[in-house]
C-alpha cells in the first residue's frame, strides 16, 4: 500500500463517502444517487465481460463504506465516455464524471490496478498529449502495443499491419511521427510551466481538505 | 469579408498526416463554398480528451483548455471558437462551463495560465461546426449551393456519442437526434432509419480493449447494412476511424463481410457543392467510397 493510501484511510477513518466527496472530482454527487440502475442499464460495456461493479453498485458501495471493494474495482475503467448514463440519470448525477473522478483518485493514491489496459491508455494519452502540447498518434499507438514488452508489441503490430498500411496509404498515419517528427506547440515551455503550477495548486487544494 | 468568421480549433486528429486529416480537407472545401472564414487559433493545444481522466486531474485538464481560450481571445478577439472534433468541443465546453460557475477554479486557472504568460477575460462561445451550419446558416442556406444532389444514395447517419451527449445540438433529443439525417437530405441523399444512430463505437476502448469496442462497432455496421445503407456518415473523428478501420478485424473475428465506407458530413456537402474527390478528401478513406468517387468524376 502506498503511503498516500494509508494517509487518506487514516484521515477519513471509516467515512469513505466523505473521502470520495472531498477527494474525487464530482464525488459530492454520489449521495444524490437513488439506486434506480438506469446508469448501469445504459452502459454499452456493461454487457461485456470484465465488469465487477457498474456505476449504481459503485455508488452504493461508497455509501456503505466499502473502501477496499471500490478501490479494487475494475468498474471505473470500463467507461467509454459515451455519456449515456450522464444524460439519462433522473437525479442529474454526472455519472461519467464521477466514474472518471473515482478512477483518478484511485490512481493518485496508488490504488489503480497496474495492468488495467484503459488505465494504462489514460496515463499514456495524457503524457503523450502534454509532452509537446499535441497528440503524437504514432507514438501513442506504439506505447500501447509495446506495453507488455517487445515480443508482444511486435505481435500486436503484425496483427494490425493491414490497418496501419491502409491509414498510411490514405495519408492518415505519418510514420515519421515515430521518430518524434510531427506536430508540436511552439510554447512547450509555457505549457509545461502552466501544468506544473496547475498540479501544484490541485495538490494543495486536495491536501487542505478533510483536516480538522 | 467573409459572411461568417470564427476562431478555428481543429484538434490533434485533424492535422496533416493524422487520423482525421481528410475531415479537415473537406471542412475547408465546404467552408470555402459557404463563405465561412475559419482562422486557426495560434499555437492551440490538445483538449486532453475524455480518456486522460486518470492521469490529468481537473485543474491541469481545465488549464489546457483555458490556454486555448486565452489564445483565441488575445489573437482573434470577438470570435467564437469552432471545433470540428467532438472531443475538442466537449472538453472546451465543459471547461468553459466549470470556469464560469466556479470562482476558485477560475482563480487557480488564472494562476496557472500566468506561467504561460496568458490570462482569461471573457471566455468565447464554444461551437461545433455542425452548430455553425444549422444554427448560423440554416438548412435552406446550406441547400442553396447544391449543384449535384446525391440522389439515390442511401446513408446511415451515425451521430455517436460526444457530438450528442452531454451537450448535444440545441433542440435535438439525445435518443434520436435528427440533424444529421436532415443534413444528408439537404444534399439530396436518403437517410435510412436504423437503430444504432447514437450507439457508442467504444471510443478510446478501441485501443485498450478492442474486443469490447469491436462488438459495439459490429452492431452499428450490421444495423446500417440491414436497413439498406450503402455508407455511414458521421460528425466525429473517432467514430469515423473506429467504425472504418476495424471492419477488417471484425470480419476476421465474426465471419462478416463488412466493407462499408464511412464518410464525414463535410465530405458529402463538398461533393454536392460540386467539389472534386480530392477536395472532399475521399483519398483519405481507407474503405474507398468508390460510388462517390465515380459521382465526383462525372
Amino acid at each position: 500500500m502506498s503511503d498516500l493510501n494509508q494517509e487518506m484511510a487514516d484521515r477519513y477513518k471509516n467515512n469513505f463517502l466523505k473521502e470520495i466527496e472531498e477527494q474525487a472530482e464530482m464525488g459530492e454527487w454520489v449521495k444524490m444517487c437513488m439506486q434506480c440502475g438506469l446508469c448501469s442499464g445504459s452502459c454499452p460495456t456493461n454487457f461485456h465481460s470484465g465488469w465487477d461493479h457498474p456505476p449504481q453498485e459503485i455508488f452504493m458501495l461508497i455509501r456503505a463504506g466499502k473502501r477496499e471493494e471500490v478501490l479494487n474495482s475494475q468498474g471505473m475503467y470500463m467507461c467509454t465516455s459515451c455519456y449515456n448514463c450522464y444524460v439519462r440519470c433522473p437525479r442529474k448525477v454526472p455519472v461519467t464524471h464521477v466514474m472518471h473522478g473515482i478512477a483518478e483518485y484511485a490512481y493518485r493514491i496508488g490504488r489503480a490496478p497496474k495492468a488495467q489496459p484503459t488505465m494504462h491508455l489514460s496515463k499514456t494519452f495524457w503524457t503523450n498529449a502534454t509532452k509537446t502540447g499535441r497528440v503524437n498518434e504514432v507514438q501513442l499507438t506504439q506505447s500501447l502495443y509495446f506495453k507488455e514488452g517487445i515480443g508482444a508489441g511486435i505481435k500486436k503490430a503484425m496483427e494490425m499491419q493491414s490497418e496501419a498500411l491502409g491509414l498510411v496509404k490514405a495519408g492518415r498515419l505519418n510514420p515519421m511521427e515515430a521518430l518524434g517528427m510531427g506536430h508540436k506547440c511552439k510554447d512547450i515551455k509555457g505549457i509545461h510551466a502552466m501544468l506544473a503550477k496547475a498540479e501544484e495548486l490541485e495538490a494543495r487544494n486536495k491536501a487542505a481538505k478533510g483536516k480538522e | 469579408m467573409a459572411r461568417k468568421e470564427y476562431a478555428f480549433y481543429p484538434g490533434c486528429s485533424s492535422q496533416k498526416g493524422a487520423s482525421a486529416s481528410n475531415y479537415l480537407v473537406s471542412v475547408q472545401s465546404m467552408c470555402k463554398t459557404l463563405d465561412i472564414k475559419m482562422t486557426e487559433i495560434p499555437d492551440w493545444n490538445c483538449c486532453g480528451a475524455s480518456v486522460s481522466y486518470a492521469e490529468s486531474g481537473e485543474l491541469p485538464r481545465i488549464a489546457m483548455n483555458a490556454r486555448n481560450f486565452a489564445l483565441a481571445e488575445t489573437n482573434l478577439p470577438g470570435q467564437e471558437i469552432v471545433a470540428t472534433c467532438a472531443a475538442c468541443w466537449l472538453g472546451s465546453r465543459e471547461s468553459k462551463e466549470r470556469l464560469e460557475h466556479n470562482s476558485q477554479l477560475l482563480a487557480d486557472t488564472q494562476t496557472a495560465l500566468k506561467e504561460a504568460g496568458l490570462q482569461i477575460k471573457a471566455i468565447p462561445e464554444i461551437r461545433h461546426m455542425v452548430e455553425v451550419l444549422i444554427e448560423d446558416l440554416g438548412y435552406d442556406e446550406l441547400a442553396k449551393p447544391v449543384k449535384k444532389p446525391l440522389q439515390g444514395m442511401k446513408f446511415a447517419g451515425y451521430v455517436g456519442c460526444q457530438t450528442n451527449r452531454p451537450f448535444g445540438i440545441a433542440g435535438e433529443s439525445f435518443e434520436n437526434p435528427m440533424y444529421l439525417d436532415k443534413l444528408i437530405e439537404t444534399v439530396g441523399g436518403e437517410a435510412v432509419k436504423y437503430d444504432q444512430k447514437v450507439t457508442c463505437c467504444g471510443g478510446a476502448l478501441a485501443f485498450s480493449e478492442p474486443e469490447k469496442a469491436q462488438a459495439q462497432i459490429k452492431d452499428i455496421i450490421e444495423s446500417a447494412y440491414d436497413n439498406g445503407a450503402e455508407m455511414l456518415v458521421t460528425p466525429c473523428p473517432l467514430c469515423q476511424a473506429n467504425t472504418e478501420v476495424y471492419q477488417g478485424q471484425i470480419n476476421k473475428k465474426y465471419g462478416t463481410k463488412f466493407n462499408m465506407p464511412v464518410l464525414y458530413y463535410s465530405q458529402l456537402m463538398t461533393l454536392a457543392y460540386g467539389g472534386s474527390s480530392k477536395e472532399a478528401g475521399l483519398n483519405g478513406n481507407v474503405i474507398r467510397a468508390s460510388k462517390l468517387e465515380q459521382f465526383a468524376g462525372k
